[in-house]
């Protein structure tokens, strides 16, 4: 038995963690999220090179074949870095869709360019989890008809895979379906909303029937977003400790206190079984069936609720610099904030995971 | 991330399994169980001990079952009888039995191990007293050698099982001149020493599980003491290792969430299991979430274990965030039984399997256990005094500087 990570997938972190101390530090995030760039080409391209965009996608479609415990590491990096790139929904979700159920010509077309930063393809499955607005998407006779909201990845997506109100998933090209902006707190993030109106879509053969294909698809999306707080959440904490161990008030550093200390213990008590929780999610998602989806769903609530916590106690432990624009914290905050509701905010997850282990009665 | 066992351990756990299954009839209840062993717990014990699974890596010479440490065996045997709701067995007092094999003397070992390990012989803990409670290292009861003994005088309190044990374990004052830390000593010695008074302490919960207990001249051999004089901070410090590493355990926590699963199950509200209600089942879910982490957290720090590697900080949370969340689940198993919650045993003390009162359940354990986790969270170390500890050594943050240090500070 061994519970952690391999010497491989500690250098993959490694590695990826420093390109994006490199490339992607505060500034570049504040000049992004600025400029509303949610896909800076220097860090895009510095990612294709280190393949993470095709992490997921097997080697014979130019990808580099790797896990989903390995895409959660990737998620935990960028989240950390508070990373203005796609890749929740195009280097994680669209692959699992794609491989799951997508025709061996759609699985041709789109993989290697995914694979190679030449695609972004973006995931709306929101209404399959709950929908708001009255949004919904119809399939009938092979065109959509409806409204999808909030849709991952969403910006400049050359495609997106979109599940209808039956649990199937469809193909629809960017240049047939008009994509509304959302703007969210979290701007190193693009959702969209998409108006489909008799647009022609193809059908993804093998997600007819059950809705597994679908379930696959939001599961790993939980797991990639759970990391991407569990990254975010430990930036912000290990900000806070060391602003802790830093700033001086009443001839002593703040975390000489208890007040302060206990918080920074808090936080700690909080995060650290995370980390266990994240990674055996993932696992659970290709090595465990019976437990995927419950685990997914257990990830994305539990660090929804952790995450949180974190977020605002690590704001606070900064007093009020924590508070203001200059030292960039909200940056992560926000991300995580945004992390916590998108996929299914906890209550519903833990909804679902009950569902899940047979728990809810029939209706 | 390799989560199943070679097939050495895998076929161990099935001996486990089958040793269960063949021996089952003759454990003692598991869930709420206090105080001390009577005949079948002994028995059990013996039995567990012969078969390695309790005593496992305890040398054959002091009584136990003499197999080579291997950590994953010890984790499959505990993770099995909890799985099964048995009782496991106990390497003795686990602060007590590992401090004398690494520190005791020959003569130590071999008189006391033998017979704590069986659960013959009972120990109960002298360390902390009404003015030393956090702040162990101030405590005052004295002991001053005349010839080749030591005399002690002074008191203890929350002593748990002081007024059935038989032995105790005990720091005392022996150089009152030197600094606070260097000036303890580690003495074993019978209850039944003249000068010793127990008096119980009964707590919240109805029963006297703990005990202040007053020394007056008690007279113990010099021979009696473990480590050096004034040495005996250092050794407590090693058995205080030992008790932290048990509060906590994951293992507890899943088998109190699957005992409230089935409550939910079985329990009706309005005629519907509680299952079906939402706000409940919410709660259930979020515990479930946590218990989860902590969980696959404990298979961290096993697989650092295995490797002999120091975990950090995924241990140093562990008494932490394990008691509290077996606190919140008896809170929540007492607040899905609504008012049927407050029933207790006639007699004043849980669990009693024997109260006729049809409406009890679980013969009241749920509410004991909710006082007494209260009392491990507070005990073992408050949760207070653990973030601390996690504050200061494994984030690294300053300590509170000393008392004295303010004042001149101030002045």
């Amino acid at each position: 038995m061994e519970f952690g990570l391999t010497e491989e997938q500690r250098l993959l972190q490694q590695s990826l963690a420093g390109f994006l101390a490199a490339a992607c530090p505060l500034d570049r995030v504040r000049a992004a999220a600025e400029a509303g760039d949610t896909r800076p080409s220097d860090i895009w391209d510095g990612l294709r090179d280190l393949g993470i965009h095709g992490a997921l996608i097997p080697e014979a479609y130019g990808g580099v074949g790797l896990s989903l415990l390995d895409a959660a590491i990737i998620a935990e990096c960028l989240g950390a870095a508070a990373a203005p790139v796609p890749f929740t929904a195009t280097a994680v979700m669209a692959p699992v869709a794609l491989l799951a159920a997508g025709s061996e010509a759609q699985r041709e077309a789109w993989l290697p360019r995914m694979a190679a930063g030449d695609a972004v393809v973006a995931v709306a499955v929101t209404e399959h989890i709950g929908a708001r607005e009255g949004a919904g998407v119809e399939a009938v006779a092979g065109r959509l008809r409806g409204k999808a909201m909030f849709v991952l990845d969403g910006a400049a997506a050359q495609a997106c895979i979109v599940a209808d109100t039956a649990g199937a998933l469809h193909l629809v090209l960017g240049e047939h379906v008009e994509a509304t902006a959302l703007p969210t707190i979290d701007r190193t993030r693009a959702v969209t909303a998409l108006q489909f109106d008799d647009t022609p879509a193809e059908p993804l053969p093998g997600a007819a029937g059950h809705g597994e294909a679908l379930q696959a698809t939001i599961d790993a999306g939980r797991v990639a977003l759970a990391a991407d707080t569990l990254g975010a959440a430990q930036a912000m904490f290990d900000k806070a400790v060391e602003y802790a161990k830093e700033r001086r008030q009443f001839n002593r550093v703040i975390g000489s206190f208890q007040a302060v200390k206990h918080l920074c213990a808090e936080m700690a008590a909080a995060l650290e079984p995370c980390r266990a929780l994240v990674w055996y999610a993932a696992h659970a998602q290709q090595a465990i069936p019976g437990e995927a989806r419950a685990m997914a769903c257990h990830a994305k609530a539990h660090l929804g609720e952790a995450g949180r916590f974190i977020a605002r106690t690590a704001t606070e432990v900064h007093g009020g610099m924590g508070f203001t624009d200059l030292l960039g914290l909200h940056y992560w905050f926000k991300r995580i904030g945004w992390n916590r509701q998108m996929l299914g905010a906890p209550e519903q997850a833990r909804q679902e995971a009950a569902a899940a282990q047979g728990w809810l009665a029939a209706p | 991330m390799l989560l199943s066992h070679s097939p050495e351990h895998e076929a161990f756990r099935a001996e486990v399994r089958e040793f269960i299954e063949a021996h089952r009839d003759r454990a003692p209840p598991a869930f709420g169980r206090r105080g001390p062993p009577d005949e079948r717990a002994r028995q059990w014990q013996r039995l567990l001990i012969e078969h390695g699974y309790a005593a496992r890596s305890i040398p054959k010479e002091y009584g136990g079952y003499g197999a080579e440490p291997d950590i994953l065996k010890s984790h499959i045997i505990a993770e099995e009888f909890g799985n099964a709701d048995i009782l496991g067995g106990h390497d003795g007092d686990n602060r007590l039995v590992p401090t004398l094999l690494e520190l005791g003397t020959e003569e130590q070992k071999r008189a006391y191990i033998a017979p704590t390990v069986r659960g013959d012989m009972l120990w109960c803990q002298g360390y902390s007293e009404p003015g030393s409670g956090s702040d162990l290292a101030s405590l005052a009861t004295k002991a001053h050698v005349d010839g080749d003994e030591f005399v002690i005088n002074g008191q203890k309190i929350w002593t748990s099982g002081a007024h059935y044990a038989d032995m105790m374990f005990c720091l005392v004052r022996t150089e009152p001149d030197a600094p606070k830390h260097q000036g303890i000593s580690y003495l074993l010695f019978p209850m039944d020493t003249p000068g010793i008074e127990v008096r119980p302490l009964v707590t919240m919960t109805g029963e006297a599980t703990f005990n202040e207990v007053f020394f007056t001249d008690v007279r113990v051999p010099t021979s009696q003491i473990v480590g050096k004089r004034g040495e005996g901070w250092f050794v407590a410090n090693a058995t205080l290792k030992h008790e932290r590493g048990g509060l906590g355990d994951p293992n507890v926590a899943e088998n109190r969430f699957r005992r409230i699963v089935a409550m939910m199950t079985n329990e009706t509200l309005d005629g519907r299991p509680l299952m079906e209600h939402p706000a409940y089942r919410d709660r259930l879910l979020k515990l479930q979430g946590q218990m989860l982490a902590m969980k696959f957290n404990g298979m961290r720090v096993l697989s650092h274990a295995i490797k002999g590697e120091e975990a950090g900080l995924p241990r140093w949370i562990v008494k932490l965030n394990g008691c509290e969340l077996n606190h919140q689940m008896d809170a929540l198993a007492i607040d899905l039984l609504g008012e049927l919650g407050t029933l207790y045993p006639a007699a004043g003390v849980a669990p009693d399997p024997t109260d006729a009162n049809p409406h009890l359940r679980d013969a009241g354990a749920w509410q004991q256990r909710y006082m007494l986790d209260l009392g491990l969270i507070i005990g073992g170390g408050t949760a207070q005094i653990q973030k601390n500890m996690i504050g200061e050594r494994a984030l690294g943050l300053p300590k509170e500087p000393k008392a004295a240090q303010r004042q001149e500070g101030a002045a």
